[in-house]
């Protein structure tokens, strides 16, 4: 056999396939759908995950030390301070807070302008904004961080906060724990839905099948249109599944940046990148193969022509 | 072509519907299988083309041992033989073409191929030009000669038939049988399975005669073999 005709057979299952599936519109309308939500909803729940870390990426990647120095520090030292803290090999950069530059900033965002202008003197401490190198950041090494800027003896306070950091990336890990068990739920769904109704195809067309392995059409042969078939579902739901999280996307994408400016913040709700897609698209394929695959080696077997 | 060696077939039921026959059928033979309801021609032909395998001894098609034939070489082993059957088995839904087609479809033969060879079975049963039309717009007739059309089409070396005139006026079914004779006259093999005397007669072709499951009589070429030769 050659090549050509080879694809050429593929290429006829192929077409046969999609023209079985086109005549029997709501049948597999409503087999697509469910495959859709299935696949949809572990995808959603990885749009979430991936935004809520975005959102909140700055804080969570980098965890910073505010080293708050003693008000009557003057400029010239905390300058000095501040070069002295940069030589630290753990030290990835230090930013100068001056005391000047904090009431500027507190007056434009605070709100309370005009009462801190009735202030005489300015309250706030120089402060040093002190960002770990990547590998400095576990726990041990912060805490060894906190407890060098403390000993300063022009040093108030120093502030790490970390704690919070942690629970926001353990609560994240969860979700992502969740993702993957509701992925493997759902993909098992996708099978079992697909399994089914090829199962119920290879059913109906049972003397079909039956006349073609009498005259001599192999296991291979007999079983390929089915796979096309459970391909055709996988792809057709996963892209469905596609256009259902873009609408998700669509009708939040307002509403959360409505929140996001509430907080200050330019947040844009993220879609699906097109690696999701590819990923979501390839998902759709691999299971509507191996759910077909499954039914067709289950039941293809059991009917052999009688006589 | 075709070799049972001291064969017994029983089946799942406990039915024993051949017991220990033996026979040849040479190449380029047609060969008749009378015999009543039930006598075992239809296990015959099972066995022959695979439907079947025999509880005891061998049958030999073309060479091969089937008892000892390999699940994965059965669909190539099909393809050497064209099968009729008495109820045709067409796919009601297909066209008169994709019916003839399906063995060339199935042995990966190219279209061009196909279109051309489809043509030409159709054409040596008188059916060229019914290519679009489903089975049940045509007779009984018709239809039994799409069924041969689509047995012969790939050319097979033998052709084994389970009563194809069954359902036909015996004028049809003389025509059937001369077709079978046409390909028998290009070296085809041929074995059919009939309980129509007048037909056997009428031919004249080697009879093999089944009772009960038992080779009740095989005279080599006897041109007017009777229902009760003695063994």
């Amino acid at each position: 056999m050659s090549l050509g005709t080879a694809s050429g057979r593929h290429l006829q299952a192929f077409m046969g396939s999609l023209g079985r599936l086109a005549r029997a519109p709501l049948g597999t309308c409503l087999t697509l759908l469910v495959i859709a939500l299935a696949l949809s909803l572990p995808a959603a729940l990885k749009l979430f995950v991936t935004n809520a870390q975005a959102a909140t990426g700055n804080f969570a990647s980098a965890v910073d030390l505010s080293v708050y120095l003693k008000t009557d520090v003057p400029l010239a030292k905390a300058q000095q301070l501040t070069q002295a803290a940069q030589q630290r090999p753990d030290v990835e950069s230090v930013t100068l807070i001056s005391a000047d530059k904090g009431l500027e900033d507190f007056r434009t965002y605070s709100g309370f302008g005009d009462a801190l202008s009735a202030l005489k003197e300015n309250p706030l401490p120089h402060v040093l904004h002190v960002r770990p190198r990547a590998q400095a950041s576990s726990a041990a090494a912060l805490e060894a961080l906190r407890r060098y800027f403390t000993a300063w003896p022009e040093v108030d306070l120093v502030q790490v906060d970390a704690e919070w950091v942690m629970r926001f990336n353990a609560i994240l890990e969860v979700l992502r724990r969740v993702l993957l068990i509701a992925a493997g739920l759902f993909a098992l769904g996708v099978l079992a839905v697909i399994g089914n109704t090829i199962r119920l195809e290879i059913q109906a067309r049972r003397a079909e099948i039956e006349v073609t392995k009498l005259v001599g059409g192999s296991n291979a042969y007999v079983r390929r249109p089915f796979l096309y078939t459970g391909v055709l579902y996988g792809l057709g739901g996963a892209l469905l599944a596609w256009g259902i999280l873009a609408l998700i996307v669509l009708l939040l994408r307002d509403p959360v940046a409505t929140l996001a400016r509430l907080y200050g913040s330019r947040y844009e709700l993220a879609g699906l990148t097109l690696n999701d897609a590819a990923a979501l698209l390839g998902a759709g394929i691999a299971l509507g193969w191996l759910g077909a695959w499954i039914s067709a080696a289950r039941h293809l077997r059991r009917i052999e022509p009688r006589a | 072509m075709i070799s049972f060696e001291r064969v017994s077939k029983r089946y799942a039921n406990g039915r024993e519907a051949l017991s220990n026959i033996s026979f040849n059928i040479h190449n380029g033979e047609m060969v008749f299988l009378t015999g009543r309801s039930g006598a075992g021609k239809s296990t015959v032909l099972k066995l022959i083309a695979l439907l079947e395998r025999p509880s005891r001894g061998a049958v030999l098609v073309a060479g091969r041992n089937t008892q000892t034939l390999k699940a994965r070489h059965i669909a190539a082993f099909r393809r050497g033989i064209g099968v009729v059957f008495q109820d045709h088995k067409l796919l009601a839904d297909r066209p008169v073409f994709d019916n003839v087609a399906l063995p060339l479809a199935v042995a990966g033969t190219a279209l061009k191929e196909i279109d051309k060879r489809v043509r030409a079975a159709l054409d040596q049963v008188g059916l060229l030009g019914k290519e679009r039309v489903l089975p049940q717009e045509l007779s009984v007739g018709e239809q039994q000669r799409v069924g041969i059309a689509r047995a012969v089409v790939s050319k097979p070396a033998l052709l084994i038939a389970d009563e194809p005139t069954g359902n036909l006026d015996p004028d049809l079914s003389l025509e059937v049988m001369r077709l079978f004779r046409r390909f028998q006259d290009v070296g085809v093999t041929v074995v059919v399975a009939t309980h129509d005397m007048h037909i056997v007669r009428e031919f004249g072709e080697r009879v093999i005669t089944l009772e009960n499951g038992s080779l009740l009589g095989d005279p080599p070429l006897d041109p007017l073999p009777s229902l009760v030769a003695t063994r």
